[in-house]
């Protein structure tokens, strides 16, 4: 962001040598310490922080795994067992690595619908929503592919389904499966490449993170009133103020993660990936990790394959496609009264169909407490599914078009200071 | 590189920057191979060609499942009414229509691969669906006694795998069918 000056001042012999030859202490200085910020950013501004630590969470336990798994169809479910029984810490280990991974989503699901409230995806921040989904699909590929790792029955079946996927591919869908597997069906060669994959990709991601943290620090961040910073006056230095809201909003979020790790590590898994993978049974009712439960949905809702494929493929596709889809000159939602009711309808919509990718194909939906709904799974999972679809291709674009924004505040620090005097007991005691 | 107007004087230089940049791309390419290709099933993977299977100890209405190259395969041993059923069904309601007899060699035995042609599940041997056949029980695709797709999300029949039968209770999984007169083995 242009705004503000930066005075990195290099303050010893050392330090003034290394800034004449590897200006890093200068960096760091200004895109971490002196980083002039909205200065009304909430809590939800506080997930890209939660996303890093988790990365380098899942990096450290992952790596520390890795010393004691052995990618092998014979030895990989026992040697998944040694580090739970015998292995010291690493039931720890483990725990935190497989929590962590639903922890990382359930923060990625919140900073990308955060993204789509406040319009941070429109100009000029295009890129960097591209470059989030770029994220999310190398995430949602890590996630399979250590899923896989365990080699219990849902790893075995889920891989199974999943690489099937591109058997949709017209004429040559057969080889590239095969490719995949390397053999006629998922076997010891498809573990051992899912296990030098899976340690590869999250240093994908984290190079991809540093572009992506690049393209948020040109055009600096968005707030919740989705306006432009106008002056200083607008902005804080990123520390202290964010790094201690981040760092608090951190500690609450590690303390739900720790619910997870020490009191119901199992909860967010699935039983049958304690019985060793079997090439001969599947399953009665696979279902994928909660994080693909909607996108699954969507797949089961087309009676053909390859059109059942692309469009759960699709589906995070036209993501990419919303910051020219949305046609309004106002980003946040705050301010745009239809296209806000609309955005709590999609959520509606994608837990729905979270919850129907979540239970067996044929019958009633199942909704809470027992309740089955006299409507059946499938057309519901179709209506959801031209909904969602709807929402991004015709809905956006005519709402975006003809919806009447509310007044926008004039800037940041006016609209601060005016909610501010609103409540002037919150602020009489400073 | 060159300018429009330079069109005309194409000199020895821009020829060798074409010639060696095309060079460069094409090597490049062809040195991609080798790291693709290594993905593909290996030697030993491909030698895992064929499998005997005794057909004696099956009874008329079971269905017993063996491994072919790691995929599993359905052995049927059908009864009359199924057979009946299989061959009486009419093609035009099938989305990959194909006779029952160009699906079995001998009509009691059904021998195919067993993994369901949506994404990979093992279709149900004791949920046999609404056609008498299977039902997958990952995305609900029915099939009939034939192992034809008759309903839901399955783009095609189970296939049929090669196979020959060496004698009246042994089958070779694997093998091209033998041709009807009894050809010398090699």
């Amino acid at each position: 962001m242009a705004h503000g000056t930066y005075s990195y001042q290099p303050k010893n012999a050392f330090t003034k040598w290394l800034d004449s030859r590897l200006p890093i202490l200068r960096l760091m200085d200004e895109t971490m310490l002196q980083f002039p910020t909205p200065k009304n950013l909430n809590y939800w501004y506080t997930f890209g922080g939660i996303l890093t630590f988790m990365l380098v969470l899942q990096i450290l336990t992952g790596v520390v795994l890795a010393m004691h798994y052995v990618p092998h169809e014979t030895m990989a479910f026992d040697s998944v067992e040694r580090i739970m029984r015998d292995v010291n810490y690493g039931w720890l280990m483990r725990y935190l690595h497989s929590n962590g991974a639903s922890m990382f989503f359930i923060a990625v699901y919140l900073h990308i619908f955060r993204g789509l409230y406040y319009g941070s995806y429109k100009a000029p921040r295009e890129v960097l929503w591209l470059l989030g989904i770029v994220i999310y699909l190398l995430m949602m590929a890590t996630g399979f592919l250590g899923y896989t790792l365990p080699w219990g029955q849902m790893s075995f079946w889920g891989a199974t389904v999943i690489t099937n996927f591109f058997s949709a591919i017209p004429f040559v869908g057969e080889a590239v499966t095969q490719w995949l597997w390397g053999s006629f069906a998922v076997d010891n060669s498809t573990l051992q490449r899912f296990f030098s994959l899976h340690y590869l990709l999250p240093f994908v991601i984290a190079g991809v993170v540093v572009l992506h943290i690049w393209a948020l620090h040109v055009p600096g961040n968005n707030n919740p009133l989705g306006i432009d910073v106008k002056g200083a006056a607008d902005t804080v230095a990123f520390h202290p103020y964010y790094t201690t809201k981040d760092l608090f909003a951190l500690v609450v979020f590690v303390m739900v993660m720790c619910y997870f790790v020490f009191f119901n590590p199992n909860f967010l898994g699935h039983a049958d990936n304690y019985i060793p993978a079997n090439r001969l049974v599947t399953p009665p009712h696979i279902v994928p990790e909660w994080y693909y439960l909607p996108l699954y949905a969507v797949l089961r809702s087309v009676p053909d394959k390859l059109i059942g494929v692309l469009l759960m493929f699709g589906a995070i596709l036209v993501w990419a496609f919303l910051p020219w889809l949305d046609r309004s000159n106002v980003r946040s939602y705050k301010f745009r009264p239809v296209s806000r009711q609309l955005f709590f309808i999609l959520l509606i919509v994608t837990w729905i169909l979270g919850m129907l990718g979540a239970q067996s194909v044929d019958g009633d939906f199942e909704f809470y407490f027992g309740l089955v709904l006299p409507i059946s799974k499938l057309f519901l999972s179709q209506i959801c599914t031209i909904y969602y679809f709807l929402h991004f291709l015709v809905i956006t674009p005519l709402v975006s078009m003809n919806e009447k924004a509310l007044p926008v505040p004039e800037s940041i620090a006016t609209a601060v200071l005016a909610r501010n005097s609103h409540a002037p007991k919150a602020r009489s005691a400073g | 590189m060159a300018h429009s107007a330079d069109t005309a004087h194409v000199t020895r230089r821009d020829f060798l920057l074409v010639a060696s940049s095309t060079a460069a791309a094409v090597g490049g390419a062809l040195a991609l191979w080798p790291f693709i290709d290594q993905m593909n099933p290996a030697a030993d993977t491909l030698a895992l060609k064929e499998v005997e299977f005794d057909l004696a100890p099956i009874v008329a209405g079971q269905i017993v499942t063996i491994e072919w190259q790691k995929k599993p395969v359905f052995i049927r041993r059908r009864t009359p009414e199924e057979v009946a059923s299989a061959e009486g069904a009419a093609l035009a309601d099938m989305k990959d229509p194909q006779a029952d007899k160009d699906r079995v060699q001998k009509a009691e035995w059904l021998i195919l691969v067993a993994t369901c042609t949506h994404l990979g599940c093992i279709p149900s041997n004791l949920f046999k669906g609404e056609f008498g056949g299977w039902l997958c029980p990952c995305h609900g695709s029915h099939y009939d006694t034939s192992g034809r797709i008759r309903k839901g999300p399955a783009p095609k029949n189970l296939e049929v795998p090669p196979y020959q039968f060496l004698s009246d209770t042994k089958v070779l999984i694997g093998a091209a069918p033998k041709p009807t007169a009894p050809a010398e083995h090699g």
